[in-house]
């Protein structure tokens, strides 16, 4: 029986899964169950999405614009720190705990006070993207870079090598793996950071169109815009996938 | 007095060419003695072994002799000049063959000439013509990780030669292959010490291995490790892998056996 699941193979499962609750959803609104303003059913969601898509794109750009910028902010400070930290113990024992600690802060409550400190423009949101993007990005850095065998170190330091070339030749790749699990991580984190901050209020942006559509009781335009951030954050993971693909050639070379 | 036996040490020196000298060795780690008293000498073109018991800090003297590990005690001369505590004198090769995952052969084997700042091209061009002698060739665009043990452990030996110092310390570097391709690499690694010509220093606690390979072997003691005994070995050269068997063998390999324990 278990052998019989296990053919199946680990793609198909959670899409028969998905679809099943799909169904399930579409007929519990179609027999009325549940009223269709209070839940709109996977059909209407698809097709109010494909009808507000025109509408939705100047809001679409503009938080693709805010999460990307904020997440190239976030890799080069993150970069920095994680090689300060590195290399200077001191500074890895003053901030470390600080770090950790910022992760308990809930992004909900600082989003409203970067709206008052610097208004309405993109800033307060690549803020808010910065700051849910860095710690995983430093954390999985950090990690990457002590994941070295030190011997390796040594053999280099017995060759005469520099820090600097310690660094670039063999610390930081050998970090690689681990900083883009964590820049998966931080991609998806972008799109929502930047959806958060943009429901404090600003001209456009995906959480600005669903605070708008949500105050005028559209739930399937609601739906809709969640679809679309789903998919966003979906595609930015893929992206980054393909990058790492590129950039570590020979992972491919070991799994042939 | 004195000073003319300085003169005549210092002639006496140069007349077997003498290429490092390790002095009075004494170490302690985490105060514990580790090493004590150690002194030894290897001369120009010589293939010495040290060999012990494992744990018995013979690493610990070749990270002093690279300079890697502060040495508490001892001094280090190579050619006659003191080099203690100095770093990228000697070329070292670690027990792991430290290959790094993200190159290919070629440019794992570049990287001392990276490292002294050769371009990617140039390093590489000069790799080439070491490849043949080193069973590389072939293999030169292959990752790490698509290698055997055996031509990881030539990769890493040829990584070392390329740092280019005439003396090469030598960390059990078939430690941790099976039995059937150590003894191959054995056999080869006499073959390319030939033609290369370098001073090698060796480490293992494989009696075999180390009176196929040596002219001479300091046996060492259990932690804290000291020299019990210099063994030369009066095998001919060049080696057949037969004469393992030979009764000269097995009388020098009994001695050590008995020396060991």
């Amino acid at each position: 029986m278990r052998k019989k699941w296990g053919n199946i193979g680990n793609k198909t499962i959670p899409f028969i899964f998905l679809a099943a609750i799909l169904v399930f959803w579409q007929l519990i609104v179609d027999r009325g169950i549940i009223a269709r303003y209070i839940l709109p059913s996977p059909v209407d969601v698809i097709l109010v999405g494909m009808k507000i898509l025109p509408e939705i794109k100047v809001h679409l750009y503009t938080t693709l614009q805010e999460a990307l910028t904020g997440l190239m902010v976030a890799i080069v400070f993150s970069l920095l720190l994680a090689m300060l930290m590195d290399n200077f113990s001191l500074i890895q024992k003053a901030v470390q705990p600080l770090l950790i600690v910022s992760q308990t802060i809930p992004t909900m409550v600082l989003a409203p006070l970067f709206a008052m400190w610097f208004g309405f423009g993109l800033l307060p949101k690549i803020m808010v993207v910065i700051l849910v993007c860095f710690f995983p990005l430093v954390v999985s850095l950090l990690e990457g870079l002590n994941s070295l065998d030190p011997d390796f170190l040594n053999l280099m330091k017995s060759m005469k090598a520099n820090r600097w070339q310690m660094f670039y030749l063999a610390k930081f790749p050998s970090a690689l793996p681990n900083f883009f699990s964590g820049l998966k991580i931080a991609a998806t984190y972008s799109i929502i950071g930047a959806v958060i901050g943009e429901w404090m209020g600003g001209k456009a942006g995906l959480g600005v169109y669903m605070t708008r559509v949500r105050q005028s009781f559209a739930l399937d335009k609601v739906f809709a815009t969640i679809l679309i951030i789903v998919f966003l954050s979906l595609v930015l993971f893929k992206i980054i996938e393909l990058i790492q693909f590129l950039l570590m050639p020979w992972r491919r070379a070991i799994n042939k | 007095m004195l000073r003319r036996l300085l003169i005549i040490l210092f002639y006496w020196e140069r007349r077997i060419n003498i290429k490092l000298r390790v002095s009075n060795f004494t170490q302690q780690y985490e105060g514990m003695p580790i090493i004590e008293d150690v002194s030894f000498y290897l001369q120009e073109d010589e293939f010495v072994t040290l060999i012990g018991p494992s744990g018995c800090g013979k690493s610990t003297i070749f990270n002093m002799i690279a300079g890697i590990v502060p040495i508490d005690e001892g001094k280090v001369s190579i050619d006659g000049e003191d080099c203690t505590g100095k770093i990228g004198q000697v070329s070292y090769m670690y027990q792991k063959d430290l290959l790094l995952p993200w190159k290919r052969v070629i440019d794992n084997t570049a990287l001392p000439l990276i490292i002294k700042g050769d371009s990617i091209k140039e390093a590489r061009k000069k790799i080439i013509p070491y490849l043949a002698l080193f069973g590389l060739e072939g293999f030169e665009y292959k990752y790490p990780a698509q290698l055997s043990g055996g031509m990881r452990q030539r990769a890493a030996l040829l990584r070392t030669y390329m740092f280019s110092k005439d003396i090469v310390l030598l960390d059990e570097p078939f430690g941790g292959l099976d039995a059937i391709t150590r003894s191959k690499m054995q056999y080869w690694l006499l073959e390319v010490a030939d033609q290369v010509r370098a001073s090698v220093l060796f480490i293992t606690h494989d009696i075999e291995e180390a009176i196929y390979l040596s002219d001479r072997i300091y046996v060492l003691t259990e932690r804290p490790a000291r020299v019990r005994e210099e063994v030369a070995i009066s095998l001919p050269r060049p080696r057949a892998r037969e004469i393992v068997t030979s009764a000269q063998f097995n009388r020098i390999k009994k001695h050590i056996l008995f020396s060991l324990s």
